[in-house]
């Protein structure tokens, strides 16, 4: 065991994989020498060689269309996204191609690459360094994507996902990279994608959130807690897709009631989703219309604003307070 | 400090059997031996013919609402052709939609090819001994992948090397130029091959780059360029010799320009006259690859007319075979589409499949009124009762 941040945990996942697989390279823009703008891949290319750990040209979809084949080539590329603003770049190769490849081949050839790309605001950054883009690639088939909120998650469901045969797109929470540290185990472990966490079990209301949200509303809770004592059931989806709904599911048909947190805007953001998946599902159980805490159908703020746009534990305690009225 | 030269450059432009006919026998047989053996040159030779003529079945299989929208590939034959001769079969061909002759000649199934614009995925299946991609749509991406194929190879200390054709239209993409960008400053040995055909829908090549050649392009990438006559087989061949020699020995990338003319129309969607004149596609059609060569051979006495009518009769049927082949595969399951969307596909598509006849997308059966259960259920039982039959 070892007391982590979640940047340690990440770079302890990628050490362990890439000593168990030959197969894993590492790439991206100032991932080398320097160890990545947040030294998530620190000490790794003096360790494992610039031959498996190398920078790229300032070109995202060079970075994304060369890992396509690499990983077509039968290896399993792990390319680095500095932010994800400049995942714009790369959307055709993502979408187009490493999401399809499986699927217009009829499996002759595959894309097992993992995407890790740091997301999300809350770090004070220039603008285009705080975006939650999550959903749009929840909407595409043929990807995984995946969005730790603590630094033991994050060496499961990273290990799982550099075992996984398709592609991965990993966020990392940056507001939370170095937010807090936990034990971490150093042996080896994995969380199934695809799986959410019971983060505290609560019979009142089901909240469903993931990434650094999920922060924001363990502090509401515990603000609900000392104020009335509702008892509230806090989901970490872990995954967005593909997502945990029978956890969802059945959390929700106990408790009649559900709050979503995300961070990304309102409109389309992926507590539309489980929104309509609780109505499809638990429509006969609900107690009150879903609410959801999001941020909101603007542009990104820059980080002046960008708390009052940010999901806070103020929001996510109004919501549960509305939720728990009717 | 006077004013110096920081760079000059030059680009070889390669011609070895013009559309008069002239054989340049310095380059296309030195020392009396040429550079490809007659036996070769009648096989190659065959395999244009058997693709022009595989063309203009697809085109009239189109016409006939027997398959969706088509790219001719006549009048290209010999670029693709002359790379496919020339890469060891262990080379990775990564193309686009115009290289019909080179990945028939690597021995990828004509079906394949049917298959894939008769709107069947099961067509881009490609069996992993050719050694090639499945046809690219979105124009310029697949190169980036080109580089990864070859930069995966050579981690595992093998030599392949990667060829991969692109047009003179892709060349204006982002990601044509981080694909140069990339094979040049990480030293992967990619052969890029630009097939200027003229035409890229109705944008003419002046419109996707005002230099001089496309061959040039590579010139700020560090790589030697050539260019050919596309439509010289000898050409494409020399050309290709050169470049995959050099791409193997030094492993770098190097850059090819292959001129040729894109006879027919964009796709059968398109009709070119809308905006080409006759009198430049008539003037193409006497540079023609295939009569240039069938020619050639004659005067070499390696080709007669008996020979040509037998071919023809051979061809017809084997393209034939290949439509029949094409047509008589078995349908796919309606649920197909599902099955291989991921390695382990999740639970909630498997419902959407096994759901897709009998249920409201995402329904949940426990939530239905019981009128409606009933009616799934009826659903349920014709769906099973139809799959029976």
């Amino acid at each position: 065991m070892a007391n982590l941040n979640l940047v340690q945990a990440i770079n302890l996942a990628l050490i362990q994989e890439m000593e168990k697989n030959p197969d894993i390279v590492l790439l991206g823009e100032d991932i080398g020498v320097n160890g990545g703008v947040f030294r998530v891949t620190e000490g790794l290319q003096k360790r494992f060689g610039e031959k498996r750990v190398f920078d790229t040209p300032l070109a995202e979809s060079g970075i994304i269309g060369l890992s396509i084949g690499l990983a077509m080539g039968g290896l399993h590329p792990v390319p680095e996204i500095q932010f994800e603003g400049f995942l714009g770049p790369a959307y055709d190769q993502i979408c187009s191609h490493a999401a399809r490849m499986r699927s217009r081949t009829r499996g002759a050839f595959t894309v097992p690459m993992t995407i890790r790309i740091p997301v999300g605001g809350g770090i004070h950054a220039p603008e285009l360094h705080s975006d939650s883009p999550e959903a749009i690639y929840a909407h595409t088939p043929g990807l995984k994507v995946v969005m730790p909120s603590s630094p033991y998650d994050a060496k499961g469901l990273l290990v799982a996902a550099l075992r996984e045969p398709d592609p991965v797109l990993f966020f990392e929470p940056k507001r939370i990279y170095r937010a807090f540290r936990e034990e971490v185990p150093e042996d080896e472990y994995t969380l199934p994608l695809g799986k959410a966490r019971t983060v505290c079990e609560g019979t009142d209301l089901t909240i469903v959130s993931w990434g650094a949200s999920v922060i924001q509303c363990m502090q509401a809770i515990e603000k609900a807690g000392q104020e009335g004592g509702s008892s509230i059931e806090l989901i970490d989806l872990r995954t967005i897709y593909p997502f945990d709904m029978d956890a969802v599911a059945a959390s929700v048909k106990k408790t009649g009631r559900c709050v979503v947190v995300h961070e990304a805007p309102l409109t389309c953001g992926f507590g539309s989703e489980i929104a309509a998946r609780i109505m499809e599902r638990c429509f006969l159980e609900l107690e009150a219309p879903v609410q959801r805490v999001a941020g909101f159908d603007t542009t990104m703020p820059y980080y002046k604003l960008e708390l009052d746009y940010l999901p806070d534990a103020h929001r996510v305690a109004r919501a549960i307070h509305d939720c728990l009225a009717y | 400090m006077p004013i110096t030269t920081a760079y000059e450059a030059k680009i070889e432009k390669v011609s070895i059997l013009d559309e008069q006919g002239n054989f340049d026998e310095k380059l296309g047989a030195p020392g009396g031996k040429p550079i490809i053996p007659d036996a070769d040159l009648v096989r190659l030779y065959e395999a244009m013919v058997s693709c022009r003529q595989l063309d203009q079945v697809a085109f009239r299989l189109q016409r006939s609402g027997r398959m969706g929208t088509y790219p001719q590939n006549m009048g290209q034959e010999a670029t693709s052709l002359g790379a496919a001769y020339v890469l060891r079969k262990d080379d990775w061909m990564v193309t686009c939609y115009r290289e019909n002759c080179g990945l028939f000649w690597r021995g990828v199934p004509k079906e394949a090819i049917l298959l894939h614009w008769m709107g069947d995925e099961r067509g881009n299946a490609m069996p992993k001994p050719h050694w090639v991609t499945p046809i690219y749509v979105p124009l310029g991406t697949q190169m980036l992948h080109a580089a990864g194929l070859t930069m995966a190879a050579r981690y595992r200390g093998e030599d392949r090397i990667a060829c991969t054709f692109f047009g003179d239209g892709a060349s204006s993409e982002g990601d044509f130029h981080e694909a140069c960008n990339f094979a040049s400053n990480l030293k992967i040995p990619v052969v890029f091959v630009c097939q200027n055909n003229f035409w890229a829908i109705s944008t003419p090549s002046k419109i996707n780059s005002a230099a001089p050649t496309f061959a040039q392009r590579g010139l700020s990438y560090g790589m030697p360029c050539m260019q050919c006559d596309g439509n010289d087989l000898f050409a494409t061949v020399h050309t290709m010799r050169k470049s995959v020699e050099y791409a193997r020995s030094t492993g770098l990338p190097c850059f090819v320009e292959m001129v040729t003319y894109r006879l027919g129309d964009h796709t059968t969607a398109d009709d070119a006259t809308r905006y080409r004149d006759k009198a430049e596609v008539d003037a193409w059609k006497a540079r023609d690859p295939i009569i240039r060569l069938r020619s050639h051979m004659m005067a070499r006495k390696l080709w007669d007319d008996a020979k040509e009518a037998a071919l023809a009769v051979r061809v017809e049927q084997d393209n034939a075979d290949a439509v029949a082949r094409a047509e008589g595969i078995a349908a796919p399951a309606r649920s197909d589409f599902f099955d291989s969307m991921y390695a382990d596909v999740p639970h909630d598509v498997i419902v959407q499949r096994d759901t897709m006849q009998t249920h409201s997308l995402g329904q949940d059966p426990s939530q239905l009124p019981p009128e409606a259960q009933a009616r799934a259920a009826q659903l349920a039982a014709e769906a099973a009762a139809h799959a029976h039959h």
